[in-house]
């Protein structure tokens, strides 16, 4: 039997194989891999780019307090971009579950239609849910439009819920249960965060003190915005400023957007409003790094 | 020689609900090509769309076209500039007599092209022509867009390839095989196509695919819940479709029906299996993509998954319970109903208002107030399609009365036309209201249906509305609920007419001449056109129907605006016998005065001038005119009947 960990590595190792660089998760909270730079702003522009990373993804209102089996605040996600996408890349794709110890031929896979899109991104794709034996594993997405900007080149992007495949391949009916590491169960590594912050989500976040942060981190994230170089001029400017750092103010806001969401604290006619104050600075982001790429080269 | 014709467009999996439109598209632009071609075939599964055809010619006949050139008396240069154009000799023109003249002219010989050439030409266009509800582009931004990406492409005609490009891919006689069972490029000729496919594990005919699903199913010796719909998605998520069964913990049945039928079917695809006594059993059909289970693992991975659903679903049940429907109504105030048009609080407001307005006793009231209560709750949070079906089931358990949760439970009804209204008056007032509320709501801010947009089913939502009134035999003067709106009239006419159409399959001028005579009340304009349809038929109907319209049109020419009438002018004979008989009709159902007034009127048009030269007779033979059209006015405008004369 696999651990956890092991078939992360399984995965990370056939990825590394097929050219991908091997990233370590994100530092800043996100909801899932793609709002991570690595997928957000590298999927912009001509220059091709394959990498796969695991990023624990946070989801504030998915939270039960480690009390059922399936649901998780924090899921991982094993994130792969092929930029542009090969032609065999579904064939590559399968090839990773057979490198996890997946007899394809004993199992039953499906391709089934899930267009995935992030309005707050400005971003969607086409593509499927991967269902092996009805379990839905993967994500497999073709990128269209990224930050409002319609991608030049389209990357394919695959997701596997980590936590839901090692349960499949271990044989358990609790994410709790599996196996993280020899000695060690998910539940041993994790059962305190999903209860811990399932209390702070749901009880004890303070919503004016988030709703504080948030407006700190949108004023931060608009006034870099406000201050990149509109001139072509300006070349050298452009190229050293700091549009990363403005992108991780933005991930704040999402995150805190997510969590005020889970508290109950958003109403009806600012939910809308919220999502577009998100969006606005990540297209203004995604817009920024387009053209600072598009002038270095 | 006759050839036949094989092209295989090669895909990742293409939604399966999108291939039967995207087949009929493909078959009418290759129709469109116009080349002779017989057995036209169209196939496909989720990784193919296949058109295949016999008798297609080598080449297209040649044709020959006479080209007109300068007159016989034309001078010879200009002859010799006209043959020299077409590459021949001025002694190879011939002369030919014309209308206009002598002429000289050449009969030119066009070969006809070779089809393989024609093909290679214009296949690729055909097959991005083919429409599908959304497409995507995979090369890069200005490449061609499809539902999925081309990987692949057999184009054979007789023994040859058909030799084009598209999306970088070259055309060929290569194939490929099921993703896991069959091999990764496989070599077809015309002939062995569909029979190489086969070995490879993929079998190209949905037919073949059903009813190998329907053996199986048959073969598992259980009775599943008839799903015709879900067979037809999984006849096209499949190229070598095999049933497996599957069990659940019988402990789940406490759970309703209505949920784990919805986890199943919606959220895993599986079949719902019943017991002799048409009860739900603890087992589950599920239709692989591949060939035999030997070791139970698929069975066992599905029966994980659906474990995994139906212990959520029963988490979300028993978590739901703990707050009652009653005292979650102002928990609707943070749910969107529509940005412009506030929470559902506020539409549940409206809607007990309207429930109120149109009749409602204190069950609908209270039913109307708790109906979106189940927007809130966990469980309709995760399986949506299940809201008010939810909220009936939560309020039957919270002890409502049966008209109550059976109201909630019922209020989107009817889904479809195809669907029932709700079960009785209560449920039926409540669907009303609520659709009603949305649709003034939506006109009102401005969001009405445009040609084919209508992204809040406002449509659907009027022709509910028309359905559950008639269907309902409920006596709702419509006009008077739609609230004023002149766009929300016409829009509900066009759905009234449609209703009577299209649904109930009156034809179109019966329903015109019956709306003409007014909607108010839908019931009662079913009996008019129920009554109306009878009376077609009969012999005296339709010419008197064409009587009819000739007396519109008369009074429209005289520009009739009325006028008294006075029976002293009558002059006896035929005009006085057509005034007795509108009298004497004036009191009895139109059924029996059909046979007597049509010879009346009949005759009055044979022997009496409408337009008599004395003015005062002839408005007096107008206004009398116009007194027999008036009294029919309430029950149809005979002359929107179309008749032969």
């Amino acid at each position: 039997m696999e651990s956890f960990q092991e078939i992360i590595f399984k995965l990370k190792a056939y990825w590394a194989r097929r050219g991908c660089i091997i990233q370590e998760p994100y530092d800043v909270e996100v909801g899932a891999g793609t709002m991570c730079p690595e997928t957000f702003l590298r999927v912009l522009g001509p220059k091709p780019y394959r990498v796969a990373y695991v990023q624990p993804s946070r989801r504030p209102a998915d939270g039960r307090y480690g009390e059922n089996p399936n649901r998780l605040y924090k899921h991982s996600q094993l994130q792969v971009i092929l930029k542009p996408s090969p032609n065999d890349v579904i064939e590559q794709y399968l090839g990773s579950l057979e490198a996890v110890g997946i007899d394809l031929r004993q199992h039953d896979i499906k391709f089934e239609e899930d267009n995935w899109e992030a309005p707050t991104l400005g971003a969607w794709g086409i593509g499927w849910q991967v269902m092996l034996d009805g379990l839905e594993i993967s994500q497999f997405t073709y990128f269209q439009q990224c930050g409002g900007i319609d991608l030049d080149v389209v990357p394919a992007e695959l997701t596997y819920g980590l936590e839901r495949l090692t349960a499949f391949l271990q044989v358990k009916d609790s994410v709790y249960d599996i196996e993280w590491a020899p000695g060690f169960t998910y539940g041993d590594v994790r059962l305190q965060d999903e209860l811990q912050y399932s209390v702070y989500n749901f009880e004890m976040a303070e919503v004016d003190t988030l709703w504080k942060l948030f407006d700190l981190h949108e004023g931060e994230a608009a006034r870099l915005l406000a201050a990149y170089p509109k001139s072509a001029k300006e070349a050298t400017e452009k190229a050293r400023f700091p549009l990363l750092p403005a992108y991780d103010q933005v991930l704040k806001c999402s995150n805190l957007f997510n969590t005020l969401d889970s508290r109950g604290a958003i109403s009806v006619t600012e939910r809308v409003g919220v999502i577009q104050r998100v969006r606005k600075l990540a297209v203004g982001v995604a817009q920024a790094w387009a053209d600072q790429q598009g002038s270095a080269q | 020689m006759s050839l036949p014709f094989l092209l295989e467009i090669g895909t990742e999996e293409i939604p399966d609900w999108m291939i039967p439109g995207a087949l009929e598209s493909l078959g009418a632009l290759f129709a469109g090509l116009n080349i002779p071609a017989s057995n036209v075939r169209l196939d496909a599964t989720p990784r193919r769309l296949v058109l295949r055809a016999d008798g297609l010619p080598e080449r297209l006949p040649d044709t020959e076209e006479r080209v007109l050139g300068p007159p016989r008396a034309a001078n010879p240069k200009a002859v010799e500039g006209f043959a020299r154009k077409l590459g021949v000799r001025a002694e190879d023109l011939a002369v030919e007599a014309t209308g206009k003249g002598e002429y000289f002219t050449y009969l030119r010989k066009l070969e006809g092209r070779k089809v393989i050439d024609i093909l290679a030409e214009m296949l690729p266009g055909i097959i991005l022509k083919i429409t599908f509800p959304k497409t995507m582009y995979w090369t890069g931004k200005s490449g061609p867009r499809f539902i999925r990406p081309i990987r692949w492409m057999v184009a054979l005609l007789g023994g040859d390839v058909i030799p084009f490009e598209l999306a970088g891919v070259p055309s060929g006689n290569e194939t490929a095989g099921h993703r896991r069972l069959g091999a990764a490029r496989v070599s077809v000729t015309v002939g062995d196509y569909e029979e190489r496919l086969r070995e490879n594990f993929v079998i190209l005919s949905a037919g073949e695919r059903r009813s190998k699903i329907e053996k199986g199913i048959a073969a598992l010796g259980v009775r599943l819940k008839s799903d015709p719909s879900l067979l037809e998605t999984l006849v096209y998520l499949t190229e070598f479709p095999t049933p497996i069964m599957g069990e659940f913990d019988p402990q789940f049945l406490e759970l309703p029906e209505e949920v784990l039928i919805t986890v199943m079917r919606h959220h895993q695809k599986y079949f719902s299996v019943e017991d002799e006594s048409g009860q739900l059993a603890p087992r589950f059909v599920a239709v692989m993509n591949t060939s035999a289970d030997p070791e139970s693992l698929v069975r066992r991975g599905n029966e994980r998954v659906l474990r995994a659903r139906f212990n959520d679903a029963r988490f979300f049940w028993q978590a739901d319970q703990r707050k009652k429907l009653a005292d979650r109504v102002g928990d609707l105030a943070h749910v969107t109903f529509q940005a412009k048009l506030g929470s559902y609080l506020e539409k549940t407001e409206r809607v007990v208002a309207l429930v109120t307005q149109l009749g409602g006793d204190g069950h609908a009231q209270r039913a109307a107030r708790l109906c979106k209560c189940d927007l809130t709750t966990e469980l309709v949070k995760e399986f949506t399609e299940l809201q008010g079906v939810v909220g009936g089931l939560y309020a039957r358990a919270q002890g409502e009365p049966d008209e109550v949760w059976q109201a909630i439970y019922d209020h989107y009804k009817p889904v479809s036309m195809e669907d029932s209204v709700p079960r009785h008056t209560t449920g039926r007032l409540v669907s009303l209201a609520d659709k009603l509320d949305t649709l003034r709501g939506c006109f009102r801010v401005g969001m009405a249906p445009t040609g084919s947009r209508d992204p809040f089913a406002l449509r659907r939502a009027a022709q509910g509305v028309v359905k559950i009134l008639v269907e309902g035999d409920m006596h709702i003067s419509l006009p008077s609920v739609i609230g004023g709106d002149s766009q929300l009239t016409a829009f509900f006419e066009e759905r009234v007419k449609f209703y009577f159409r299209e649904v109930r399959g009156f034809s179109y001028d019966e329903v015109n001449a019956a709306i003409a005579a007014g909607w108010s009340d839908l019931p009662e304009l079913e009996a008019r056109l129920l009554r109306l349809q009878k009376i077609r038929p009969t012999p005296d109907f339709e010419p008197l129907a064409a009587s009819f319209k000739r007396i519109k049109n008369i009074l429209r020419q005289a520009e009739f605006s009325g006028g008294a009438f006075n029976p002293s002018f009558l002059e006896p004979g035929p005009e006085s016998d057509l005034f007795n008989e509108i009298n004497r009709s004036a009191t009895q159902p139109i059924e029996a005065v059909i046979g007597a007034l049509r010879p009346k009127v009949d005759l009055f048009f044979d022997k009496v001038l409408v337009n008599a030269p004395d003015p005062a007779v002839r408005a007096n033979r107008l206004a009398m005119l116009h007194g027999l059209l008036e009294q029919f006015r309430t029950f149809a405008d005979f002359s929107e009947i179309v008749t032969n004369s």
